[in-house]
């Protein structure tokens, strides 16, 4: 089973969000950058399926060097070698045509990403790829089993879930439940240094989306506190000033 | 040129969230011209179809092909292109739902369409077509500029008004060829999270953290989301420990919802738990401690303990709810 999973590269989960001051650009001054938490979930998923069943597992990322030490991160918890298309990752079907380029040449079996990415929450990258080879998708995936060519997935669905089953090729996006990460031992970082980190060149052109500029949400005022002894008075603000219930 | 508007169903219904996207893709028709067509996949009644006239459809598509019973993404793209083309859209609008997520990125490779995804705007104008969208789990927006030929939009759940703009529908029955290869995913199980009200797409939640100190005491806050008629949620830790199931962690690594009302009970209010629900339009929060961060950020707050406040609470809603 030739696995190809992306990675994105983002801030901290607890990274207080700052903007440059002409909105373009995410302020990075003292920003941690991580794997995509999905992501990380999807990886090791296919590491876990790898070691039960044998294949490889390939990492791809759409981005500068700086997203290097992302890679040898995903390299350090298991995964075999690592792709990295050399572009900012500006727009969803950019990214994703450059990586279903190299997953067709590459005949991966399964193409595995996060849910989301938790810098710009689009999810879109997963079923662009699926479309752009003509294979199958399933999105929001709790569950992924594989049994020969065929495997079994559970998904989120509005109100409950679902369980799908699907034949290899595919593309997946992995929601929280599908594995708990793994803290990379010592010989995996060591053996992280060494493993193939392949840089391509981006070939697509067609970037239809761009990111103008970035604000934080409006300030809240000041909270209005309410005495705990008649919390009643909660719900009569809420039902005759803010009007929500 | 129109506005195509993919107006989901569930159970054969039409929910809030089609509606938003109805009212969404009828007040952005008025600023690009042309009207509004629905596309609806599956077996639905045309009494129900009708109801997307009150909300500014001038046609619909209604695509009634067995095999769309069972939900397959390729299958769906398919169906939802041809309409497309059938009625001749510049625009797609969608719910950003999970059936959202799993068809408006597919279009968008099909059509080479860029798509803009958890929109919270309508655009201020056809050119340049920007819209707003939020990014980095609640803790910024951006404004996405979209230069492809078709655009498409998914809209964010909840964050759009419904308003009517009655118009007599003209339905016409649609059966674009989808060919038998595009089923390609079988669903085997569909488990329903039956009779509760689902967190993504509640006007009011109830939500409750680790200060509740153990599973048993979650009746009182289901007592209270019963009474206002709230979905229930929780905080990452308890949805770790067990205390309550995954599907109810909103926040950072959970779900993100902007519910008109959320109630944060013994949540302290980290940044990542933050991050999922600081679109929501009324924030309240009861914690024991009054160093809580999630004071900063709420609307309205209550120092105590939730042993004692959540069951006052609940007893007022009841004591509203029948003067009502």
């Amino acid at each position: 089973m030739k696995f190809l999973v992306c990675i994105s590269n983002v801030p901290d989960t607890t990274t207080k969000i700052t903007f440059t001051p002409d909105g373009k650009a995410l302020n990075t001054a003292g920003v941690q950058f991580i794997i995509n938490p999905y992501d990380e979930m999807a990886l090791t998923r296919a590491l876990e399926i790898k070691e039960a069943q044998g294949g490889t597992v390939t990492v791809i990322n759409v981005g500068t060097t700086t997203t290097e030490p992302t890679l040898r991160k995903a390299l350090a918890i298991g995964a075999d070698d690592a792709i990295r298309i050399n572009a900012e990752p500006v727009d969803a079907l950019f990214v994703a045509s450059e990586i279903a380029a190299i997953a067709k040449a590459e005949k991966y079996d399964i193409i595995l990403t996060g849910r989301e990415s938790i810098d710009y929450n689009s999810g879109q990258v997963m079923g662009m790829i699926a479309e752009l080879m003509g294979i199958p998708s399933v999105a929001v995936a709790t569950k992924l089993d594989i049994a020969g060519t065929t495997a079994n997935l559970e998904r989120e669905i509005d109100g409950g879930k679902e369980t799908v089953s699907v034949s290899i090729p595919f593309a997946a996006s992995a929601q929280k439940d599908m594995a708990e990460p793994r803290i990379p031992n010592m010989r995996g970082i060591m053996s992280a240094r060494t493993k193939p980190l392949k840089v391509v060149e981006p070939t697509v052109v067609d970037k239809p989306t761009v990111s103008l500029s970035h604000q934080n949400p409006p300030a809240k005022t000041a909270c209005k506190m309410i005495d705990a002894e008649h919390p009643e008075e909660l719900i009569n603000l809420l039902h005759t000033e803010a009007k929500v219930i | 040129m129109s506005v195509l508007v993919f107006a989901e169903t569930w159970d054969g219904k039409f929910k809030k969230p089609s509606f938003e996207a109805a009212t969404y893709a009828f007040e952005l028709a008025q600023k690009t011209g042309g009207a509004v067509t629905a596309v609806v996949l599956g077996n639905v009644a045309d009494d129900e179809l009708k109801k997307l006239g009150e909300y500014g459809c001038a046609h619909i598509l209604h695509i009634n092909n067995d095999k769309l019973s069972s939900f397959s993404a390729s299958a769906y793209t398919i169906a939802v292109a041809e309409a497309a083309t059938k009625a001749t859209a510049k625009y797609i609008v969608f719910s950003y739902t999970y059936t959202g997520k799993s068809i408006a990125p597919r279009l968008a490779a099909r059509l080479k369409g860029g798509l803009v995804a958890n929109a919270t705007t309508l655009p201020a104008s056809a050119e340049p077509f920007v819209i707003k969208k939020k990014c980095f789990s609640g803790k910024g927006f951006t404004d996405v500029q979209v230069s492809s030929d078709i655009k498409i939009i998914g809209l964010s759940p909840n964050s759009h008004h419904i308003a009517t703009n009655a118009t007599t529908a003209t339905i016409d029955v649609f059966a674009p060829a989808i060919p038998d290869t595009a089923f390609d995913t079988k669903v085997t199980e569909v488990k329903k999270t039956s009779g509760k009200i689902v967190l993504t797409e509640a006007e009011l939640v109830v939500s409750a953290g680790r200060g509740m100190k153990g599973p048993e005491n979650w009746g009182m806050i289901e007592a209270l989301a019963d009474a206002l008629g709230a979905a229930t949620a929780c905080s990452k830790p308890v949805a770790d420990m067990d205390w309550r199931p995954h599907h109810e962690h909103v926040g950072q690594t959970g779900i993100t919802i902007s519910p008109n009302l959320y109630i944060a009970i013994g949540i302290s209010g980290a940044i990542q738990h933050l991050a999922g629900i600081s679109s929501s339009k009324v924030i309240v929060a009861i914690n024991s401690d009054k160093e809580a961060p999630f004071f900063k950020i709420a609307d309205y707050g209550i120092v105590g303990d939730a042993f004692q406040v959540v069951p006052k609470l609940t007893e007022a809603v009841k004591k509203l709810k029948s003067s009502h």
